[in-house]
């Protein structure tokens, strides 16, 4: 116990770091990605200079194969990133929480068999499950890519929805509010929403930078988002015949995938203690 | 006037094994009940029987009339009704009953609200803040303002523990089921709850189902006590006679471990 108490503030003060650092990273991109909406430094379908150029004051990461600014196409995968992370959260945590909850309600045997789908489901690699529901539509485009990454990433929610969902059920406090008189879609609402919310939220994060390079993976293969759409992925791709004359075609991409991932999981896990009462410094 | 609450020939199954059987007792407002015997003699899930609130995988057989209805094979939605207006349950481990993450103002707020809105007339804003502190209040808990605003894990075990009583009284209930309610307690701690359970049980004329293996405490708190022991009942009737002359061997060794515990604490042993 006393050691707990000895490396509380310390915690405290990583924590609120860990925070700081993922509101910074996160509101970076985010930023880029707005501004991208009103401005940009080039017209990013077009030839702004020389092919292959070094970084200069006019081409701050240089220019592609064709001629095309790199700044500006980073800037507009920023935006693509972001909604692409978003999307395929969105649709993941409103599939899997559903499931999960109707798995948690169900009978055994329905249980057991929602339950062991999942697993299968969770077998296979997220990369692959998106890559076979891309397959499955007619176009590959942006909002197919985020559809499929927000079907594979709901066999996770689900899983993790049902078993935390479960735990919260077998408490006193839901029995309490049965006593009361409450009914299953409230109890639902105001208390294993909010209890099984900071776990929850802490995978989305997670999610969210598994489905910026999922996205990023797709884009490579050629099955995201379709040419002149600048996704980090087809970035790094199109820059991979050329790496050895101008890396930083294909550095820029990795740099900025790793750095808005690991922003979302730092502000996620801050954010967790700041909502988490229980975690808060009493 | 029929009984509150009535129980007949009451068993509960976990597939084919009893662990409940053939129960009978009833219960008219204003009564006390205690319900006595060891860890997993069925106390707790009689009281959810009789509620309806029995866990998937345990069936229920007999008959149990709560407040004219017959609970058992009831649907969820008649039950919600009957919950929440005839019945409310203190448990337990306080802690476990709140929940963790919401303000406890809030938590009393709940049951009060939909009671009122039962009773058809609806509380809401500071109509309702003002029932909730009143109903803290009630509870003897200090600084009602401050609490409303605590989480949980703010409070203290008995501070908790007048919540959880708070929220069932929220349902104004006919009957209280109170389910080992000081168990998780110091002993001071202990008899100021029961104390303020006595009162309330008392002001609002009440019935009392105590759930408890602590014998003195049941001696204190109920008139009428059923010994349950593996389900079934072994003794029954008024607490005086019982404790004063049990005619069954377990109830026999019941007291004399209690007695031998006292002797313990006392230096006599």
């Amino acid at each position: 116990m006393s050691t707990t108490t000895m490396t509380a503030p310390a915690d405290k003060k990583s924590h609120s770091l860990a925070l700081k650092a993922g509101i910074l990273l996160v509101g970076l991109h985010v930023a880029i990605g707005l501004l991208t909406l009103v401005w940009l430094p080039y017209d990013p379908t077009a030839m702004a200079g020389g092919r292959l150029e070094g970084p200069s004051l006019l081409h701050w990461l240089g220019t592609d194969r064709l001629g095309r600014d790199l700044f500006t196409q980073m800037m507009i995968g920023s935006r693509i990133a972001l909604v692409v992370g978003v999307g395929a959260v969105a649709i993941g945590a409103v599939i899997g929480v559903t499931l999960g909850l109707l798995a948690a309600f169900a009978s055994k045997w329905l249980d057991d068999a929602l339950a062991a789908t999942l697993d299968i489901l969770i077998a296979f690699p997220t990369l692959l499950i998106a890559m076979l529901v891309v397959a499955a539509s007619d176009t590959a485009n942006l909002w197919s890519a985020i559809v499929a990454l927000g079907i594979a990433l709901s066999a996770i929610v689900a899983r993790l929805t049902r078993i935390l969902a479960k735990r919260v059920l077998v408490m006193d406090y839901i029995t309490a509010a049965r006593t009361s008189g409450s009914g299953w879609p409230k109890i639902v609402a105001i208390h294993i929403l909010p209890n099984i919310w900071p776990t929850l939220s802490v995978n989305f994060a997670l999610q969210f930078g598994l489905a910026v390079i999922a996205e990023a993976s797709l884009s490579y293969l050629g099955l995201g988002a379709p040419p002149p759409n600048a996704s980090w992925g087809r970035i790094l791709q199109e820059a991979q015949g050329t790496v050895y004359t101008a890396p930083l075609g294909a550095i820029a991409p990795g740099i900025a995938l790793v750095s808005l991932a690991i922003g979302v999981n730092l502000l996620a896990d801050g954010l967790r203690d700041t909502i988490d009462p229980t975690r808060r410094a009493r | 006037m029929s009984a509150l609450l009535s129980l007949e020939n009451l068993s509960v199954h976990a597939g084919s094994k009893a662990l409940v059987s053939n129960l009978s007792l009833s219960l008219n407002r204003g009564e006390r009940l205690g319900l006595i015997g060891e860890s997993g003699s069925g106390k707790s899930l009689t009281s959810l029987a009789a509620t309806g609130l029995l866990p998937a995988g345990l069936a229920a057989s007999g008959s149990a009339i709560l407040a004219g209805k017959q609970v058992i094979g009831a649907p969820d939605r008649e039950l919600n009704q009957l919950r929440g207006t005839a019945v409310a349950i203190v448990f337990q481990e306080p802690l476990t009953a709140l929940d963790p993450l919401m303000r406890v103002g809030k938590q009393v707020a709940e049951p009060l609200a939909r009671r009122a809105k039962r009773d058809g007339t609806p509380l809401s804003g500071t109509a309702l803040d003002q029932a909730v502190l009143a109903l803290l209040d009630e509870v003897a808990l200090p600084e009602p303002q401050r609490i409303a605003k605590s989480y949980p894990h703010e409070l203290s075990g008995g501070q908790r523990q007048r919540i959880a009583i708070a929220m069932a009284l929220a349902c104004k209930p006919d009957l209280l089921i109170a389910d080992e309610p000081t168990t998780a307690l110091d002993v001071t701690t202990q008899s100021e709850i029961l104390g303020l359970l006595d009162r309330l049980v008392r002001e609002r004329n009440m019935a009392l189902l105590f759930i408890s293996h602590d014998l003195p405490v049941v001696a204190n708190t109920v008139s009428q006590v059923v010994v349950l022991r593996q389900g079934e009942t072994v003794e029954a009737g008024n607490v005086a006679d019982v404790f004063a002359n049990p005619r069954h061997d377990y109830t026999r060794s019941l007291l004399a471990a209690a007695r031998r515990l006292d002797d313990a604490m006392e230096g006599r042993a």
